[in-house]
């Protein structure tokens, strides 16, 4: 069910078009990521649904309450930005029950919902201090609580993590994510990190120049990148120059590709066109000699990233196209690779996408 | 149809507007309406007069601009303002970027206390100065001989000018070369010395670069300080005519409105000049210095330290003489014959002349000043920076703002005779009131009080309004509960500002004034007048006085204040 519908919303700074046409509906419970390069209309999406810029056109709908024109103090959502924004002067348990003293609710159940949520979010006892005296992830965990503090219907998280330590911010959006799930309430988070998008998002909604360039869950984004732009940003990925030569297959250099029927792979014959190709996407054990992805190579320099390593490979035939190929550390041992060697491996056709070549 | 053709694009979605913002854009018309009302009127209304067409003339009202401008003795007027400043200003420049090199790049002992008191001139009327250096110079001074025999024919006129204006600007040039030099990227040092460079290239390529916008900021102000500055050349200057003397003698001694008004207008243009090369400059500097900048420590050098020291103690000497002097000659109990302290001039020239109701006075309007200037301009500030909505307003509010740095007090003063003396204008009543005065006042310091604001409010988390309406919590409860308690330190300072200012400020309120609200410190000039240079030396003591126990008090407010509201800024974890 629909809870969060925006229809063709546009917002334009002077000549600057900061988002264009945007479409796009959220069910009720789901955890949405806007994740895009930074200026590419995120936050200024999640802005225009808070109500603190106002689209230049556009619908926005939530729950079947038209909000398009209506100021932030009469929507219904929490907020938590980058910055945190708790109110140095006040408590703890004052900032939490920010919003609550305003509904006049009685003080016992104002310190009884604090005391919850202070729980909920795993700082209980802590409502007589002051934010200052709290480090970055607990202060992160107030803002939340504070967010939450009057039930709203949505949850709006603007890059809540990334004024955070690493090990910080994995355990943090892990909670988030937990929070949000034992709740249900509907939740958009702004993000430019991709890996945190991937863990935590039911949907991810990928934009770039202020329109969105495809909507998927975690594992169609990676998978099936709709666009060059999602392909590259989402990430790692070997980009090939090849030619279309007709019933699914590809010139590369000297060597014939074939992917994988079905999709919109087919071009027509002579078509310049871009194979994206993960550096995971190849068999490295159990070679056929007739298949047709099949490639030898020399390892021109290798990358350590801890428990895997990136092999940048001269492929035999397909000269100034170097591949980047992942190779396990158990990989790299057992199949001698090391720099100068020559490695055998086979492409994987069914992981191969194609986009045509003239918008790279 | 052509029309039919056109794209037809819809005008830009509005948001309604709820209730609380509607009050924060009725609340910052008013901030608007009490700018034009005491600054934009009074200043346009100066214009119009300045081109009148004279009575029963022929000439047409830009003729007889010309002819204003053209006369003989508006001229010697303006080259002597022009000399006299640019004299200053090349004495005092120098001599306080020394200081304040000594200040920030020394390791001399008691910097604190030697700043301090190189600030002490502040508390007083800037004409203080000027009866000091008659004490010390004058007919019957104490130095007289010391003077004459430097090739003076005596103190009366420019040589006195000059040098009472040099005390009096030397703690504002002071202020803006010590922040400055303040700034200093410790990182520029490191990498000319890895280089080998030597002291003096390191003097000339980094540091002087590096001061060169304070420099240029501290010659406008100080230009501008002295040109339009009435005190001290009435005091001291003699026969010596300046322009702002000019006005106030065309003003209120000769009635002569249209000819003060083209001076008036003469003394702006410096003002507008500074005050835009001055934005100018602003504008870069804030981009020279990067946020990764490492702050510069000065190390231990021995002889440099020594010289410093001794080169600081020779011009607080200096200062010290001046102000001494005028509180020892409040005490003598007959200049020069008689030097036994005595309060002679206290009672008898302050108290039996029925000078203390303007003391009185004088209090009430920097109380009234520092109360609503601090609300006006705190508030003023919030809503300009802290509210949405009303787009086209802000950057008028912006300017408006700004402006009266740009105005100089005598100016504003006769803006304010022109505007509200007329009998047209419904707000006619004020005149010469207390109210007024308060306004005048107000408008006149409104510029510093809310460029320290904005700062202060700049430096508090942009989202707090955010959250609040979020939260449904409208955000006058926000500025209650949060802005408010944050900004009270800071509040305190302006307050403080606005207290002193009032104390001691002459060149707009004295036009303003009627005998039940005679200022002390226009009292002053008004006894020098008379020849009582005795009981204006104690009148200027005397609000001297209040000003340093006012800020006193103020510090020990300031003290309370963060004990008791500000205990979140450094708790224990």
């Amino acid at each position: 069910m629909t809870y969060l519908q925006l229809q063709g919303i546009h917002k334009s700074f002077g000549a600057f078009t900061a988002l264009d046409n945007i479409d796009l509906s959220i069910e009720r419970g789901e955890f949405v990521c806007f994740l895009g390069p930074s200026g590419c209309g995120k936050t200024t999406l999640l802005r225009i649904v808070a109500g603190l810029e106002t689209q230049t056109s556009g619908r926005i709908v939530q729950a079947g309450r038209d909000i398009s024109v209506l100021p932030p103090a009469q929507r219904d959502y929490g907020i938590m930005f980058q910055s945190y924004a708790l109110f140095p002067n006040l408590t703890v348990a004052q900032n939490v029950g920010y919003g609550l003293v305003n509904r006049r609710e009685g003080k016992t159940q104002i310190t009884t919902r604090v005391d919850e949520l202070l729980a909920l979010v795993g700082l209980p006892g802590s409502g007589g201090k002051y934010p200052a005296q709290m480090s970055g992830g607990q202060q992160q965990r107030i803002a939340l609580a504070r967010a939450l503090a009057t039930s709203p219907g949505l949850l709006l998280l603007d890059e809540p993590l990334s004024a955070l330590d690493a090990t910080v911010r994995v355990h943090l959006r892990n909670e988030i994510r937990a929070l949000q799930r034992q709740l249900g309430v509907t939740t958009i988070m702004v993000t430019h990190d991709q890996e945190e998008a991937l863990s935590v998002a039911d949907r991810i909604v990928v934009m770039n120049h202020g329109v969105i360039e495809q909507v998927g869950t975690p594992m169609q984004v990676y998978r099936e990148p709709a666009s060059h732009f999602v392909a590259n940003f989402v990430g790692k990925v070997n980009r090939l120059k090849a030619v279309a030569e007709g019933g699914h297959w590809f010139r590369c250099g000297d060597k014939r590709l074939q992917c994988a029927a079905g999709g919109d792979s087919d071009f027509r014959p002579g078509r310049e066109v871009s194979l994206y190709l993960r550096p995971e996407d190849r068999v490295v054990g159990q070679l056929h000699d007739d298949d047709p992805m099949r490639c030898a190579g020399t390892v021109r320099h290798i990358e350590f990233l801890g428990g895997n390593c990136l092999a940048e490979v001269d492929v035999d035939g397909m000269p100034g196209q170097p591949l980047q190929l992942q190779y396990s550390l158990n990989q790299m041992d057992e199949f001698g690779v090391h720099e100068g060697a020559a490695v055998q491996f086979s492409l994987r056709a069914d992981r191969l996408r194609v986009f045509p070549a003239a918008a790279a | 149809m052509n029309a039919a053709v056109v794209a037809v694009r819809p005008p830009p979605l509005k948001q309604r507007v709820p209730l609380p913002d509607r009050i924060a854009h009725a609340g910052l018309l008013a901030v608007v309406l009490l700018l034009v009302v005491g600054l934009l009127a009074p200043l346009a209304v100066i214009l119009s007069k300045a081109f009148d067409a004279p009575e029963g003339a022929a000439a047409t009202g830009i003729g007889a601009f010309a002819a204003y401008l053209a006369s003989p003795s508006l001229l010697q007027s303006l080259w002597h303002s022009v000399w006299v400043s640019l004299a200053v200003t090349a004495i005092v420049v120098p001599l306080a970027f020394a200081f304040a090199y000594a200040l920030t790049r020394s390791c001399m002992p008691f910097k604190g206390l030697l700043r301090t008191v190189m600030l002490l001139p502040l508390l007083a009327p800037s004409l203080l100065s000027a009866i000091s250096i008659i004490y010390w110079f004058g007919n019957q001074g104490l130095a007289k001989e010391f003077w004459t025999g430097l090739g003076f024919s005596g103190i009366y006129g420019a040589p006195g000018i000059v040098l009472a204006e040099c005390f009096a600007t030397f703690p504002h040039v002071l202020m803006i070369l010590v922040t400055a030099l303040a700034l200093a990227d410790a990182r520029l040092y490191e990498a000319a010395q890895a280089l080998g460079t030597g002291t003096l290239r390191k003097f000339l390529t980094i540091t002087l670069p590096g001061a060169r916008y304070g420099l240029i900021s501290a010659a406008l102000v100080c230009f501008t300080l002295v040109i339009t500055d009435f005190g001290i050349p009435k005091v001291v200057g003699g026969n010596f005519n300046v322009l702002a003397t000019d006005v106030f003698k065309l003003v209120i001694g000769q009635q002569d409105f249209q000819r003060g008004a083209v001076v008036a207008l003469l003394l702006l243009l410096p003002a507008v000049v500074t005050f835009g090369i001055d934005w100018l400059v602003q504008r870069r500097q804030t981009a020279t210095l990067t946020a990764r900048a490492v702050a510069l420590v000065p190390r231990p050098s021995r002889g440099f330290d020594a010289a410093m020291t001794l080169y600081c103690l020779c011009i607080v000497g200096l200062v010290l003489a001046m102000f001494g002097m005028a509180v020892f000659a409040s005490f003598a109990k007959l200049w020069p014959y008689n030097l036994t302290p005595s309060f002679n001039h206290y009672v008898s020239g302050l108290v039996d002349a029925e000078l203390g109701d303007a003391m009185l006075n004088s209090l009430k309007l920097a109380a009234c000043t520092a109360v609503f200037g601090t609300v006006v301009v705190f508030v003023g500030a919030y809503l300009l920076e802290k509210t949405r909505g009303f787009d086209a307003l802000r950057p008028v509010v912006r300017l408006l703002a700004m402006l009266p740095m740009a105005v100089p007090g005598l100016v504003l003063g006769l803006g304010y005779i022109f505007f509200f003396n007329a009998p047209a204008n419904p707000l006619n009543g004020l005149y010469q009131t207390l109210p007024l005065l308060v306004l005048c006042t107000v408008v006149h310091f409104y510029t510093t009080g809310h460029l320290t604001v904005v700062t202060a409010l700049k430096s508090i988390d942009a989202e707090f309004e955010a959250v609040s309406a979020s939260l449904k919590v409208p955000f006058y409860k926000t500025f209650w509960r949060v802005t408010l308690p944050i900004c009270l330190p800071v509040l305190l300072d302006v307050s403080r500002y606005f207290f002193i200012n009032a104390m001691t400020t002459i060149s707009a309120v004295v036009f303003l004034y009627s005998p039940d609200t005679k200022l002390a410190s226009v009292a002053i000039l008004n006894l020098d007048e008379a020849g009582d240079t005795g009981p204006a030396a104690a009148m200027a003591v005397l609000i001297a006085g209040t000003s340093g126990v006012v800020t006193l008090l103020y510090l020990a407010a300031g003290r309370l204040v963060e004990r008791r509201t500000q205990a979140w800024r450094a708790p224990a974890r």
